[in-house]
């Protein structure tokens, strides 16, 4: 049975759907079969980041309503043949999601993929706990900035509360991803630090991928950040970030703090 | 040295639980309104000057038909004060508020209040008796008996972070928080606050009126705190005492703190 992981944030703009694609890339690189969900019904995006907006014929919501079966849904991706992509609908809103259909659609992805990768829409409302609701873990996005890291901490609360296996009594998994870090602005104080998000949040960190041009070129040329260079920085952090989702542990490499031996010990003499 | 917060002069917000009786309407509403007209007929009076919520979650209706719900209620003298599980939409003016926080309490005793009547007329129709666990069901609520006994003091420990958003309410005693409240989460309680954690967020100590309540957190970087309705804004406290181990309680109507050291 397939994994199903959510992506989510609360916040807009945090880069929940390059994670998404960056995330399912890097799990399909290592030959295991991934299928993307957008669950951001009315204003998909993933489709674009995916590089697949013209092959889109049905969508989830097709699915659900049975105006198509599941297999015509599914978009197998044009460079890696074990990623998937299963879009949502531009033409209808979230309350086009039923818990019952959304439940079945789950249940029949979980028996043909290894993971099964929902992007949530921003928000906590039914399109964001539809997404949640069938998780095993879940990938919190958090921006280093106090509103991202609020808002984090709100879907932390409802995933502990509103998913099928915090009904069951069981413990959902939570990992937190850092995205847009920005080493020097945060040692200048103007963001947030690591530190301090881990202290507030006090869900493990399973990656922080730097602010970088590189992600923002990967989704204009429509491939997620790891197809489109895989020897980039925030392609490196996303396939670290894959590979401890997997149950690897990796130690985590602070962006900025990576100095040499030199910067060590002049950083040291400094303070 | 302890510290005053606040000036004399703060307004009073104090919290107060009342008992409602929830109804849950169930599809469709003719049928469930003849059931509650028949538990009516049974023990009259029972909804008068009673606060009734109408729990109206996972019902696939519109604002319409729950307008037409409640006048039907109106018409049965039962005055809905508040909405439980009400879409957003259905509510708005000239529509009762919406309710959310509330916790279950044990079942209502309904008493009869001519039985020799009710089984009569059960009787005339020559369908069977009413059947009394249905109603007791649909009246989640409080035997009132139970309430007058002398309350035990209690306490809450919740073993992980409040997280923004929640809100932990418990008038019976001592709320013990083993990890930080988010900025956007409370605590109320009706007695003491301790948080082994950053209190970021809102802390109500004594909420049904006890002044001896304290509030105690290992970091105070708290939005709110209140004891016994008198309440300080993060604005209003002292600066050096922010990020720090603080102990909280009320002298007259000042919140004092101290540093825990």
């Amino acid at each position: 049975m397939g994994q199903v992981i959510v992506v989510t944030s609360g916040k807009g703009g945090v880069g929940k759907t390059t994670s998404t694609a960056a995330l399912g890339a890097a799990l399909a690189l290592s030959g295991q079969k991934v299928v993307v969900v957008d669950f951001d019904v009315g204003l998909r995006n993933l489709d674009l980041v995916m590089g697949a907006e013209r092959r889109v014929v049905y969508d989830l919501v097709n699915v659900i309503q049975g105006d198509a079966k599941l297999p015509q849904a599914l978009i197998r991706d044009k460079r890696l043949e074990t990623l998937f992509l299963l879009p949502a609908s531009q033409t209808r809103d979230k309350d086009a999601l039923t818990p019952e259909g959304v439940e079945w659609v789950m249940n029949e992805l979980k028996r043909y993929f290894d993971w099964i990768i929902c992007d949530s829409p921003a928000g906590i409302e039914r399109g964001a706990t539809l997404a949640m609701r069938h998780a095993d873990l879940a990938v919190v996005v958090t921006n280093p900035e106090v509103s991202s890291v609020r808002d984090s901490d709100r879907i932390i609360g409802l995933l502990d509360a509103k998913t099928l296996k915090a009904e069951r009594g069981e413990r959902m998994e939570k990992f937190l991803l850092l995205t847009r870090y920005d080493p020097i602005r945060a040692e200048r104080g103007d963001m947030l630090k690591v530190d301090d998000v881990l202290e507030i949040l006090s869900i493990p960190l399973i990656g922080i991928v730097p602010e970088s041009t590189d992600v923002l070129r990967a989704s204009n040329l429509g491939a997620p950040v790891t197809l489109a260079d895989n020897r980039c920085a925030p392609a490196l952090a996303y396939f670290d970030a894959a590979r401890r989702l997997a149950g690897e542990s990796i130690p985590i490499v602070i962006p900025g703090e990576k100095k040499g031996l030199f910067g060590k010990i002049f950083g040291r003499r400094a303070a | 040295m302890p510290k005053v917060l606040t000036d004399a002069r703060s307004i009073r917000i104090k919290g107060r639980s009342f008992l409602a009786v929830v109804l849950s309407p169930e599809l469709p509403f003719e049928d469930w309104l003849v059931q509650l007209d028949d538990l009516a007929r049974r023990s009259a009076g029972f909804f008068l000057e009673r606060p009734v919520v109408l729990d109206v979650t996972d019902l696939e209706i519109d604002r319409k038909k729950l307008k037409g719900l409640i006048d039907e209620l109106v018409k049965r003298n039962v005055r809905v004060m508040g909405l439980e599980g009400a879409r957003p939409s259905w509510l708005g003016p000239g529509m009762p508020p919406a309710m959310r926080g509330g916790k279950p309490a044990s079942d209502f005793e309904i008493t009869p209040s001519e039985p020799a009547e009710a089984s009569a007329s059960a009787a005339e129709t020559g369908s069977e008796p009413p059947k009394p666990e249905i109603e007791v069901a649909q009246l989640p609520t409080v035997r009132m008996d139970a309430l007058a006994e002398r309350p035990q003091p209690q306490s809450m420990v919740i073993r992980e972070p409040v997280r923004s958003g929640q809100s932990v309410i418990f008038p019976e005693g001592d709320v013990t928080v083993i990890g930080s409240v988010a900025s956007g989460a409370e605590i109320i309680a009706g007695g003491s606050v301790h948080i082994y954690g950053t209190l970021r967020g809102r802390a109500l100590a004594g909420t049904l009126g006890n002044a001896s309540a304290r509030i105690f957190c290992r970091k105070l970087e708290a939005e709110l705190l209140a004891i016994d309705g008198i309440y300080t804004t993060a604005d209003e406290m002292s600066p050096d005492l922010l990020g720090q181990a603080v102990h909280l309680w009320l002298d007259g109507d000042a919140i004092r703190a101290q540093k825990l050291t």
